[in-house]
């Protein structure tokens, strides 16, 4: 069936039955590649996105649930406040491997740092559990959140 | 995203321009220079305008070749690396070969920096001497007084950009041997901080494309229902409960009855319908070993004589052993591993107008890729490219001698009409469940001290099934019947073992297997570095000093070995007593060229769970090109090591792999290890690997931490059956 979704600030149409898994819509439909296909099951992060703000896991998140919410994607980053600090950092420390959590741990870093400005490492910890890396980035991944948490202080 | 490939290729579009300088190889692997790619496979392009483009024939699964490769033409050229970019090789095995591998391209065995270390340094010295030979000619000044520096050319009291001289120099020939820089005019080569990854920008902002965000329009996405049993077959299958699914198009079986291909519009209609299909198994031929099974005829194995004497005398050792004072024995398990890169396989097969196809694929190994399309598609190997994307990791599992993933594609679309593009898809239970493991292995260890704890006889028997034989790789690393990669780092250990025996016994076929992370490294250093540590608290010696007794200089790899021993122990103030309450653990490995030294500190053990505080590593891998590229590498081929020996198995029951996902193929996670340090050691020796080499010692380390903070020795894989961690 046809819906309207809100991504990344504008309303979209999409084709998608009750039941589709948001990240499927947002690869498939809107080509919006960014977001990427780990587990499908909730247990790597690679799918995240956020759901009003908070950092969702797009590939058990139903496209019925969503039709009110506002939808954010990595794509969306380049032009958040948090986002781009992040960008930053990631770029300084040389986070990345492969790369194809990293796009999650962006997602996801930067719901941290939305309600908590400045984290303990034991926050990172705690609120990252959830997105693995394969390439086991993860001490520059903390690193990264940090030295975001710096550059937004100013 | 749409992507549509010209009929002539990247490369041949490129060269429709005007006066471009290429330089690379000729197919004879002659330097050589062209206006016209077409007449040779560039390792460097430089456009009229200047523009510098690296040609990278690595592909870039995280351990970077794309800034390495980068930094070498940098350098010799003589710019900056924002005035450089980097583009992937088409597949072409009889230039982009791997000068190590022989005649295909591919990259493995932490051979990328290793064997493009000479090749691009002096593709982009040629090409900086042929344009200040250009701009000599036009100046009327001596080529030897210029030189160029961050893109310009300088000297003789002229300077110019070097896009002014592109065009000159394509008329001249490329040098037979051109002046490779000194280490001291060196800006970038082993330079910290001189050099960012160069494809950070994708990855962070979502626009990177890896073979999973491929879409091209009118595509047919496939995922395949492959049997819960490695080598059944179809017997025949109902789609009825997936006709009229939005998306469906069509359910097929694979000409080689391995599966059955579900053809949908989309991806999520594809895995949806695939749900829904009934498929009937011939099970006759199918695999039915149990990992219990397997265990137990693997110690069977190391109990007996060995098949294979690898290195010494086996009975004669046994012998000595039998007869020492005292005599440390112990048996050591190693189960199936799965590989589980980030990325699930992947790969698209896109028909063009003339009848050929392009694979696009974060193509480890293009060669294999692009010869089995041919002969699945009865297609010429010149109608047959080969695109190379983004890989979201690999671990060795996308450098497979079957092409596995490559070939259900190509079975998927030769089972179309061919002229819709067909992208072959696995989910996370298909890569967990269809892998091609790390071959379990059995050892078995016999020490014998004498009243003083000298070593007198080290009777070392190793059993498994060979990741080599029966595979095309199999002349090239099995010679008189033993499959080196089943004892490397055990059968070559630079350590001067008294009276050392090593016997390996193949095992029969279990399932399938395939290199994973550091190979047989992977088990072979647990049991060395854990042995070592053994004869350590046997002999109240400490393991440092032991292990630097074991290495006397007498060849250039003890003196390394020894090298990064001691830095580690400079790094962790190894001759103080840990802090209360803390527990290290030291391990040592040569591997692929590389010496890696690892120390890992605990809390915790006894009674109380044991929490990875901190790991410090050594590294020695020659010249370190990009310091920063080394580090990280050696940072992820520690964690990938240590989540490994944790807690992670595959078993099978009756034949069927029992786990299915993340949640029963727990990854590491951020909250396991605490801190990672990573040391380099300066070196002018040649470049070395270190995608694998951090890998090997960081099981053993983590191993002879948790025994010295009071839990158990662990000789069984993984940890958790007998280790709590926090
Ligand atoms: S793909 Fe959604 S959590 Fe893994
Ligand atoms: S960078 Fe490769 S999985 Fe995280």
């Amino acid at each position: 069936m046809t819906r309207e979704l809100k991504v990344n600030g504008e309303t979209r149409t999409v084709e998608a039955e009750d039941g589709t898994p948001l990240l499927w819509v947002i690869r498939d439909e809107l080509k919006m590649t960014g977001t990427k296909f780990g587990c499908g099951v909730a247990a790597c992060g690679a799918c995240t996105v956020h759901l009003d703000g908070a950092p969702v896991r797009s590939c058990q998140t139903y496209i019925e649930d969503v039709a009110d919410s506002e939808i954010r994607t990595i794509e969306a980053m380049e032009t958040d406040r948090i986002g781009t600090a992040v960008q930053q950092a990631w770029t300084e420390l040389d986070v990345v491997q492969c790369g194809y959590c990293q796009s999650g741990q962006i997602m996801s870093a930067v719901g941290l740092l939305a309600e908590n400005p400045k984290p303990s490492v034991e926050d990172i910890d705690g609120y990252m559990w959830g997105n693995a890396c394969r390439c086991a980035t993860y001490q520059r991944i903390r690193a990264g959140v940090l030295r975001a948490s710096e550059i937004l202080e100013g | 995203m749409n992507i549509s490939t010209s009929r002539r290729g990247f490369l041949q579009g490129a060269a429709a321009t005007a006066a471009v300088l290429y330089v690379g190889a000729r197919s004879d692997g002659a330097l050589a220079a062209s206006s016209d790619s077409t007449d040779l496979n560039p390792f460097v392009r430089i456009g009229a305008d200047g523009h510098v483009t690296a040609i990278v024939k690595h592909f870039e699964m995280g351990q970077g070749p794309s800034t390495g490769l980068t930094t070498l033409i940098a350098e010799e050229l003589g710019v900056t690396m924002d005035q450089i970019d980097y583009e992937f090789a088409p597949s072409n095995p009889q230039v982009y070969n791997n000068t190590l591998f022989g005649a295909f391209q591919g990259t493995g065995g932490s051979t990328a920096m290793a064997n493009s270390y000479s090749q691009y340094r002096t593709a982009g010295a040629a090409a900086r001497e042929m344009l200040i030979e250009a701009a000599a000619a036009e100046w009327g000044v001596d080529a030897a007084e210029l030189d160029i520096v961050a893109g310009e050319i300088t000297g003789a009291g002229q300077a110019a950009p070097l896009a002014g001289f592109v065009a000159a120099a394509t008329a001249l020939e490329a040098p037979a041997e051109p002046r490779l820089r000194t280490p001291e005019e060196w800006r970038l080569i082993g330079q910290d901080g001189a050099v960012r990854r160069k494809d950070t920008p994708v990855k962070i902002n979502g626009s990177g494309v890896f073979a999973m965000d491929l879409q091209f329009d009118n595509q047919l996405v496939v995922v395949i229902a492959r049997a819960p049993r490695r080598g059944a077959t179809v017997a025949g299958f109902d789609a009825s409960d997936a006709e009229g699914m939005n998306g469906f198009v069509m359910a097929q079986t694979l000409p080689d009855a391995s599966g059955v291909a579900v053809y949908a519009e989309t991806t999520w209609a594809a895995i949806s319908a695939r749900d829904m299909l009934a498929v009937e198994w011939d099970f006759s031929a199918a695999e039915d070993r149990s990992s219990d099974q397997i265990r137990e005829e693997l110690i069977a194995g190391v109990n007996g004589p060995s098949t294979y004497e690898t290195r010494g005398d086996q009975s004669e050792t046994a012998a000595a052993v039998d007869g020492a004072a005292t005599v440390i024995d112990k048996t050591f398990y190693f189960p199936l591993l799965a590989h589980a890169p980030m990325e699930p396989l992947t790969c698209t097969i896109e028909p063009l107008d003339d009848g050929g196809v392009v694979l696009h694929d974060g193509a480890q190994f293009p060669t294999f890729g692009h010869m089995t399309l041919s002969q699945v598609l009865e297609l010429p190997m010149e109608k047959v490219q080969v695109k190379t994307v983004l890989a979201g990791g690999s671990f060795g599992r996308r450098a497979n001698p079957t092409a596995d993933y490559n070939l259900e594609c190509a079975m998927a679309f030769a089972m179309t009409d061919r002229t819709r593009p067909v992208k072959l898809v696995w989910t996370r239970e298909d890569d967990i469940r269809r892998g091609y493991y790390r071959p379990a292995f059995a050892h078995r260890v016999r020490v014998g001290l004498d009243e003083n704890g000298a070593i007198v006889g080290w009777d070392h028997r190793i059993a498994g099934q060979s990741i080599m034989k029966g595979t095309s790789m199999e002349q090239m690393a099995v010679h008189d019947g033993v499959d080196h990669s089943s004892v490397e780092g055990v059968a070559d250990t630079p350590y001067a073992v008294p009276g050392m025996a090593v016997g390996l016994t193949d095992h029969a076929k279990a399932t399938s297997v395939l290199w994973w992370r550091s190979v047989g490294h992977s088990h072979t250093a647990y049991v060395m570095e854990s042995m070592i540590d053994m004869v350590a608290q046997e002999t109240d010696a400490d393991p440092l000093a032991l292990r630097l007794s074991m290495l006397p200089g007498d060849t250039p790899a003890q003196t390394r070995m020894a090298g990064v021993l001691n830095r580690v122990a400079d790094m962790t103030g190894w001759s103080d007593a840990p802090a209360e309450g803390r527990a290290r653990g030291l391990a040592v490995h040569h591997s692929f060229g590389s010496f890696v030294a690892e120390v890992v500190e605990v809390s915790g053990g006894g009674d109380d769970p044991v929490k990875i505080e901190k790991v410090s590593a050594a590294v020695d891998c020659g010249v370190p090109v990009n310091p920063d590229v080394i580090r990280a590498q050696i940072e992820g081929g520690i964690g990938y090591g240590i989540g490994h020996v944790m807690r992670n198995r595959i078993t099978l029951t009756d034949g069927e792999v029992d786990q299915y996902n993340f949640p029963d193929y727990e990854p590491l996670r951020i909250t396991d290890i605490g801190a990672i340090e990573v040391d380099i050691i300066a070196s002018m020796e040649a470049p070395t690997g270190v995608g694998e080499p951090g890998t090997p010692p960081s099981g053993p380390a983590l191993a002879n931490a948790i025994a010295r903070a009071g839990s158990a020795r662990v000789t069984e894989l993984p940890m958790i059956d007998e280790v709590d961690f926090a």
